[in-house]
């Protein structure tokens, strides 16, 4: 039977030990390369051995522990998704589009890896595979066709012994199984098991690679007689549509989907974790430092949540979550009612707080709950062996979240507790100092801490972009008193807003689906690009850089000072 | 059989040979367009290229008996022939006659890559704090600023201008880092040509031209040209700079898959940074080029 691309069977295409700590190898199968590393959980990843930038092999790529980079532009991508999460040509950005390599199934077992071209077939273990400790021997290349392979193996069976053909490639002679990997259409490679680990090792590794060779140079010499296959010609497939184009300002809009509540437990006083998972074990999708996930509550509202995990582990998500007495039901909602075990509807990450990683000093400044999208931070700076340094304030000692998690990390955490509002802003002065080339301080806390932290990076030389901030919410009171007209411009249509409606509210009644969340102006979901007008931004997402460009605007509660609005819907 | 290259491709100027590097009187060989040239050059200097028979390398040879020459053309320090019917112009590049500038050829480099390939490394800037590394860039500072790009109608060429990048040693003779600033032309298919801020005189820019010679679809060799402003490095030194940075960049492009250049917007993920490549590959795709390229199925 002729090779196929599509061939459905598993495959071994590594030793266990071609992994070793932060490698990367490249491995082949039915014509494909492949980048298969470890990650430093354990877990395997078998890709395709191509950056989606410019098709550089990724097995030449850089195994940083939990992500991979790339040697060509340093594009990371995460363990398990193979989502991009970084891309540094453009640090500032979150890279919206869901970019993501193309990735094989993947087992470990008896001390080999295992793939297949497709998910079509369950991994099954071989007849007989349970029950034994099995040693892998030294892999055998052989320039032959793998059936020629298959069929040289069987006849190094003795008379009264005949070999026992299994499917997917695979001999037992005796005791040892041999595995044939399709490399291609005339290479394979032969791998072999031992039921166990032989009192010499060594020299049963030595005795099996010259008998294999043996039959190496038997088969390769019969090959050369015989025409060569044609090589299998893999199809790249094609990025989708809009990876092709280059977006100037994304309005992304994930779908939602259902995660459980794994674990529930007290952080600290005054936070609940909660550990969100895939019902089925699979990983969950890739997310960037500082990006939150909205959470759909019980009681229909909607709240965000930023993300504390570090990179490439995606089995589940980790949000921090404060107990508050007189939440207006968010929160309250999910600290009182939702227990483990309970199934809750997540959007995919979004990203409103990029982080840079290319500072040669970072800053993070957490207040209270604030600590969760830093904590990420953190923990990608930290795998990545950058520098930064982490200043938590709290309440009390006890009021300390994630205290085992920032304990983890190799940087600098300092942890202030108690101090009273001067002496939280004599702290800040002090920790961050002039600015100098390349240093971004990221703040994440009340609005009062937000406030003061940026009224001291003003004072003290620092520019807007160099200030990074995610407010939770909005609290400033919406003036909604005036009245104008917007266009859109892709919808070709013209609109009324009166006082006391949103532009949200009108385009709506009009009958226009717009992406929304908070609805207060602190989410970013409904941003939108404004084409003429003058705005009146009342929203806390946009930073002052931002507004002052009067090029993009929050429709869920930013108006308009002129007349008319032309917006890019 | 390897494909017949498009009229296009055949009809343009191909750099074969660095002119001072072909020896008076002996055979030289080469491959353009999957077709094995000999080159030499006669007693007047002037370099004689033809489609080549039973010629060996290193054969002796008076250029007086080649009857079926192909067209000639000596510049930039450099031989251009062509299997076509030629155009009368080689792009220009002016400042080349300049007086005060040292020219010089930098070395041929064979690269297991498709010429196009080779110009879009040429163009990309994202790549300096990995790939040329505390030369041309260095890791934290990996921003691609804003920049623009332009396909002229008039020139027929891709311009992008106002590229900026944070270098920590520009030039052999930049000692601290700063903010360079680069003008690429891409006046011909397979050359490019680069104006960078000079750090010996902040009004005049320091030039470096890639020619590429597409010899099979999937192989080139880089023919570089340097014209500096530079009055205390010494050629060598120019040279291997210049060779190291080449030197770093060939065992990248020998890792890219397919080693053709895609023109299907949807075969590979651009980002901002690549505009300048995106206007190449559009440009590419609108002359008509099919050799060195994977055309956009239509």
């Amino acid at each position: 039977m002729p090779l196929s691309l599509s061939d459905p069977n598993w495959y071994p295409i590594a030793s266990s030990e071609d992994l070793p700590f932060r490698h990367v190898y490249q491995g082949q199968l039915l014509g494909r390369e492949l980048a298969v590393w470890r990650a430093d959980d354990g877990n395997v990843n078998v890709w395709e051995n191509r950056c989606l930038h410019r098709g550089v092999r990724l097995s030449i790529g850089i195994n940083e522990g939990q992500e991979l980079k790339c040697q060509y532009h340093g594009w990371r991508y995460a363990n398990r998704s193979a989502g991009c999460t970084y891309i540094p040509a453009h640090p500032a950005d979150a890279p919206a589009r869901r970019i993501e390599n193309r990735k094989y199934p993947v087992r470990e077992a008896y001390g080999l890896i295992w793939s297949a071209a497709n998910d079509e077939k369950p991994f099954a273990p071989f007849p007989g595979a349970e029950g034994q400790s099995w040693f892998a021997l030294r892999p055998m290349p052989v320039n032959a066709a793998p059936e020629d392979v298959v069929a040289g193996l069987a006849r190094l069976a003795p008379d009264d012994q005949p070999a026992d053909l299994l499917p997917g490639l695979t001999v037992r002679l005796g005791e040892i199984v041999y595995f044939v990997q399709p490399v291609d259409a005339g290479r394979a490679v032969i791998r072999g098991l031992l039921p166990e680990t032989p009192a010499d090792a060594l020299a049963a590794l030595r005795h099996h690679n010259e008998h294999l060779t043996h039959l190496r140079d038997r088969l390769e010499r019969a090959a050369a007689r015989k025409p060569a296959p044609e090589p299998l010609q893999p199809i790249y497939e094609k990025v989708s549509a809009d990876l092709a184009t280059m977006p100037d300002i994304a309005v992304p809009r994930g779908n939602t989907l259902n995660v459980v509540v794994s674990r529930k437990w007290q952080s600290a006083d005054g936070v609940i974790g909660f550990e969100l998972a895939d019902r089925d074990g699979k990983h969950l999708p890739t997310f960037q430092p500082g990006a939150h996930i909205d959470v759909h509550l019980p009681n229909g509202l909607v709240r965000q949540y930023s993300i504390t995990n570090g990179p490439g582990d995606l089995l589940s998500y980790v949000i921090g979550v404060k107990q508050e007495n007189a939440s207006k039901g968010g929160s309250k909602v999910l600290v009182e009612t939702v227990r483990e075990g309970d199934v809750l509807a997540i959007s995919e990450p979004r990203n409103n707080f990029p982080l840079r990683r290319d500072a040669t000093r970072t800053v993070l400044i957490a207040g209270g709950i604030g600590i969760t999208p830093l904590l990420s931070m953190a923990r990608f700076l930290d795998k990545s062996s950058l520098p930064y340094e982490l200043h938590y304030f709290t309440r009390n000692g006890e009021s300390v979240a994630f205290k085992s998690e920032l304990d983890a990390l190799h940087g600098a955490v300092h942890v202030h507790t108690g101090l009273a509002r001067d002496a939280i802003r004599g702290t800040i002065d002090q920790v961050l100092g002039p600015h100098q080339f390349a240093n971004h301080v990221y703040i994440c806390g009340p609005g009062a801490m937000l406030e003061m932290v940026q009224e001291t990076a003003a004072r003290l030389g620092w520019p807007d972009e160099a200030v990074h901030f995610e407010y939770f919410q909005n609290d400033k009171t919406i003036d909604a008193s005036s009245a104008f007209d917007i266009e859109l411009a892709r919808s070709a249509m013209t609109l009324h807003v009166p006082a006391g409606k949103t532009i949200l509210e009108v385009m709506r009644e009009a009958g226009l689906t717009v992406p929304s969340s908070c609805e207060q102006g602190a989410c970013g979901t409904c941003l939108t690009t404004v084409m003429e007008g003058e705005v009146d931004h009342q929203d806390v997402y946009l930073n002052k850089s931002e507004k002052a460009s009067n090029t993009c605007m929050m429709t869920c509660v930013s108006r308009a000072k002129s007349a008319r609005l032309v917006l890019d819907i | 059989m390897p494909n017949a290259p498009d009229p296009i491709t055949r009809n343009l100027w191909h750099v074969v040979a660095a002119t001072d590097e072909l020896p008076l009187g002996l055979v030289e060989t080469t491959l353009l367009l999957d077709t094995r040239l000999a080159l030499t050059r006669g007693n007047d200097g002037e370099p004689v290229v033809w489609l080549r028979r039973d010629e060996e390398q290193g054969d002796e040879i008076d250029a007086g008996t080649i009857h079926d020459r192909l067209p000639v053309r000596t510049a930039y320090g450099y031989t251009w022939t062509c299997l076509g019917t030629p155009a009368d112009d080689l792009f220009p590049i002016p400042e080349f006659a300049e007086p005060d500038r040292v020219n010089m050829s930098c070395g041929s480099i064979g690269i297991h890559v498709s010429a196009p390939r080779a110009v879009e490394n040429f163009l990309d800037m994202g790549h300096f704090p990995y790939v040329h590394t505390d030369i041309l860039g260095s890791e934290p500072h990996t921003e691609v600023k804003e920049y623009d790009v332009e396909v002229s109608e008039e020139r027929d060429e891709v311009l992008a201008t106002k590229c900026r990048f944070m270098q920590p040693r520009a030039a052999k003779s930049a000692t601290t880092a700063m903010e360079v600033e680069y003008v690429y032309r891409v006046p011909h298919p397979f050359c490019s040509v680069l104006y960078k801020s000079c750090p010996e005189d902040e009004s005049r820019r320091d030039v470096i031209g890639i020619f590429l010679q597409p010899m099979t679809e999937e192989r080139c060799r880089a023919h570089l040209l340097q014209s500096m402003i530079d009055s205390t490095s010494t050629i060598t030194d120019l040279r291997r700079f210049q060779q190291t940075i080449f030197g770093q960049d060939k065992p990248i492009l020998e890792n890219q898959y397919p080693k053709k250049l895609p023109l299907d917007p949807r075969a590979e993920t651009p980002i901002r940074a690549d505009k300048s490549a995106i206007a190449y590959r559009r440009w590419l795709s609108q002359k008509g080029i099919t050799y060195g390229v994977i055309p956009q199925a239509s």
